[in-house]
């Protein structure tokens, strides 16, 4: 048969590589520099600096590993290996660009917007919506561009690797789309579809399966070409494989719940979460083991090769986040666990280990091979393997300590029955922990610093071809003779599309039935008659709350437990949060817990909130919150109340028809109240005017926090 | 599993037919996919899985 000539694209795998390494940096060095203010808060570099705020900067955080370093890292892998896969060049060149160059402006747009505020409050969701538009436009692309790709290919069987490509595909857009729901009322300002539980149970049905399949089955994708491509063997099992991917794909999707423990939702759902994250050992060890035995009498070879070396211990990294994950939603776990630098650990351990040393591992083999050049320096390679080991092991340590440090903490009881423990006592034992990881990421940095001058100087020594070529066969289809039935998974083993379809249904069977429910049943959300709906000034104030990223650090949730009713009042509510558009819950408490902030004995001066939002320390001996001195700068700007006040009702939150008109009249009242009673409290008649700032705005959201259903309080 | 399930909706008739069904679906899928994949020949299986080392 005579063979046909193409070319490989390799420049489109070139840009995404440098940029998982630039966005990688700057992810990681946004991340140090959160750690660090975690023990120096009042440094004057960031001290009063909006942008530079712990609450800002932590979605830039996030963001910036898991969509900019993770994804760019993701496409990057999948763009090299795709085409080999399907011996073929990518589907369209031009797509490629539009890829590219969209998903960079969406992560400078990201990089933009978050230092000032403007956010939706939802973690890991938090672009506003015309970025999360073009998140959907170009994901669409680059499906398009894959399907493309895999529909003229070469080879009949579709790789194992491509399944975990096409699931996070289809799986990615759905998450994306059902959580980014939500209602614009300016350019750039929306408020969540949902309200209260349904949105937290939307919002943690896409977290956890964001981890899922954005961070895990892609990975586990480029684990499946790239370490028996570097080990220069097959898989340990290609049945085990299959086995592994329909298991992961349609377990993962229900376990989301996990993340609301003991919180408002219906303990149904809880339990859903509970014993499907148990389940999820299983298919998760499977590959696991599957990734490790492929290097079965050939460990010898990781001593020398750089990729096999990072690709062992991301994938074991794998495996103890796996099964750390289920254990830590187990019930009696969570409830230690659950708000503590626990979760923190947990994660690092992911991202760090598995995405990072994936990614590491990836880039180790693929830059010399893109530049047909040996590596530079294996020594190096060697020192950044052991720094990074070392950076993971010093960062994750000290918070797991941390984590228990403070879970029992919280909990621990005098034998007169008052809690032993004040919340800040519990902040301060855990400092030193604090500094442990600020060391243990600085080497991590450091160890990146060192690679990324092994690359440049891999990349001077080479050259790089931007096309290479190759030949292959053209697909033939074997048809079945006549007579003979054709076995319907090798049917649909040869059709992407049809293949992408049934990973859609099945993911959607577990959304649907985990979140149907919630939606559909009103005796879910008991309705309680006393909770009514924000004040204008309360719902600017809210808004201010999301602007400045509070929920990173304070949970509004008082689980059913005894120290935390003692500490912060009644147990939450699910019938507290119906006009939470978005919800608040956090999954932090770095602070204390404020669904009960205006209440009980949490109640404190409008003053007090004044001087605490100030200078945090003046009101909290050795707080840690950042200065807000900008709020009492910042004149609040309600220009838009009357467009909000309509938003939310076409969310149906139950304002009067015609309030909107009302509402500035009311916002004005109540402020200039509060201002006064700053003024009065302070013993200081001629203190500044207050009542066009924000800071006021922001109190009043703090003195309503709770107090809907406290019914003592309010009369 | 069920009871937590049953007790909240109620309101729905025939409901706790929904999760039995759901799991069905899984498990006979599961259960399908298995058989499949140790019918396998043991050629198909080396030749796929020798797919990224051919290129």
């Amino acid at each position: 048969m005579k063979l046909e000539s193409f070319a490989y694209d390799n420049a489109t795998v070139k840009k995404f590589l440098f940029a998982t390494v630039l966005w990688g940096l700057i992810g990681f060095l946004v991340g140090l520099i959160l750690a660090v203010q975690m023990f120096a808060p009042y440094l004057s570099l960031w001290e009063n600096v909006p942008i530079l705020s712990f609450g800002r900067l932590r979605p830039l955080h996030t963001n910036a590993v898991i969509f900019a370093f993770v994804g760019n890292g993701m496409f990057a892998g999948i763009y090299y290996s795709l085409q080999r896969l399907c011996k073929t060049r990518i589907f369209n060149d031009t797509l490629s660009k539009i890829h590219f160059w969209g998903w960079q402006l969406i992560i400078v747009s990201a990089a933009l917007t978050l230092p000032l505020g403007i956010s939706t409050g939802k973690e890991y969701a938090e672009l506003e919506w015309p970025i999360d538009i073009a998140i959907a436009l170009v994901w669409v692309v680059f499906g398009w561009n894959m399907i493309g790709t895999i529909l003229k290919r070469r080879v009949q069987h579709i790789y194992v690797a491509i399944w975990f490509y096409l699931a996070s595909f289809v799986t990615v857009a759905v998450l994306h789309i059902v959580n980014s729901i939500e209602l614009p009322v300016s350019i750039m300002k929306s408020y969540s579809w949902y309200a209260g539980v349904q949105d937290a149970l939307v919002q943690w049905w896409y977290g956890h399966n964001a981890v899922a399949f954005f961070l895990t089955t892609p990975y586990l994708g480029l684990m499946y070409y790239f370490i028996p491509k570097a080990a220069n063997r097959p898989v340990y099992s290609y049945r085990l494989s299959i086995i592994h991917f329909w298991a992961l794909i349609f377990i993962y999707i229900w376990a989301g719940p996990h993340h609301l423990l003991y919180t408002a939702l219906p303990d149904w759902a809880q339990t859903l979460g509970v014993v499907f994250s148990i389940m999820l050992i299983a298919p998760s060890w499977g590959g696991m083991l599957n990734g490790l035995l492929t290097l079965r009498g050939a460990w010898d070879k990781v001593r020398d090769n750089a990729t096999l070396k990072f690709m062992v211990v991301a994938v074991t990294c794998y495996g103890m986040a796996t099964f750390e994950g289920p254990m830590m939603s187990l019930k009696n776990v969570n409830a230690i666990s659950h708000f503590t630098d626990w979760t923190i650990a947990h994660v690092h351990v992911g991202a760090l280990g598995w995405n990072g040393f994936m990614t590491f591992g990836m880039l180790y083999y693929l830059i010399p091979k893109l530049y047909n050049t040996k590596l530079y320096s294996s020594k190096l390679a060697n020192v950044h393997f052991w720094l990074g080991t070392l950076g993971i092991l010093l960062y994750a340590v000290p918070m797991y300590f941390a984590g228990f440090t403070q879970g029992e903490m919280w909990k621990d009881f005098l034998p007169s029955g008052h809690l032993t423990y004040e919340f800040l006592e519990t902040v301060h034992q855990i400092i030193p922990m604090y500094w442990g990881r600020a060391i243990g990421g600085s080497i991590y940095i450091v160890g990146a610093l060192v690679m990324l001058y092994n690359m440049v100087a891999t990349i001077k020594s080479g050259s790089f071809s931007k096309e290479e070529n190759a030949e292959a066969a053209p697909l033939t289809i074997h048809e079945t003779p006549a007579g003979h039935k054709e076995h319907w998974h090798r049917w649909i083993e040869k059709r992407p599309v049809q293949l992408t379809l049934l990973s859609l249904v099945v993911i959607l069977i577990g959304g649907a039935f985990e979140m149907m429910p919630t939606f559909l049943v009103k005796s879910n959300i008991p309705t309680i008659e006393s909770v009514k709906p924000y004040t204008p000034l309360e719902l600017e104030g809210r808004d201010l709350y999301i602007r400045e990223g509070c929920y990173n650090c304070h949970s509004q949730m008082v689980r059913p437990f005894r120290d935390e009713v003692a500490r912060y009042g009644e147990y939450s509510k699910a019938g507290e949060f119906v006009y939470d558009h978005p919800f608040q819950w956090g999954s932090k408490r770095t602070g204390p817990d404020l669904a009960r902030e205006g209440t009980g004995k949490l109640k404190r001066s409008d003053s007090w909130h004044y001087d605490h939002l100030i200078d945090p320390i003046s009101m909290s001996t050795g707080s840690i919150m950042p200065k807000y001195g900008w709020l009492e700068e910042n004149v609040l700007d309600a220009s838009n109340l009357e467009g909000k006040i309509n938003g939310m009702r076409k969310l149906g939150v139950p304002y009067p028809e015609g309030y909107e008109t009302e509402a500035m009249a009311d916002l004005q009242a109540q402020a200039d109240s509060i201002a006064n009673n700053i003024a009065t409290e302070l013993n200081d008649p001629g203190f500044k005017d207050l009542s066009d700032k924000e800071i006021v705005a922001l109190i009043a959201y703090l003195q309503r926090l709770g107090t809907d259903i406290m019914v003592e309080d309010k009369q | 599993m069920l009871k937590f399930i049953k007790n909240h909706m109620e309101s729905i008739t025939g409901i706790e037919i929904y999760p039995i069904v759901s799991f069905l679906i899984f498990f006979s899928f599961f259960v399908i996919v298995s058989i499949w994949v140790f019918k396998l020949k043991k050629s198909k299986v080396s030749e796929y899985s020798n797919i990224p080392l051919n290129d």
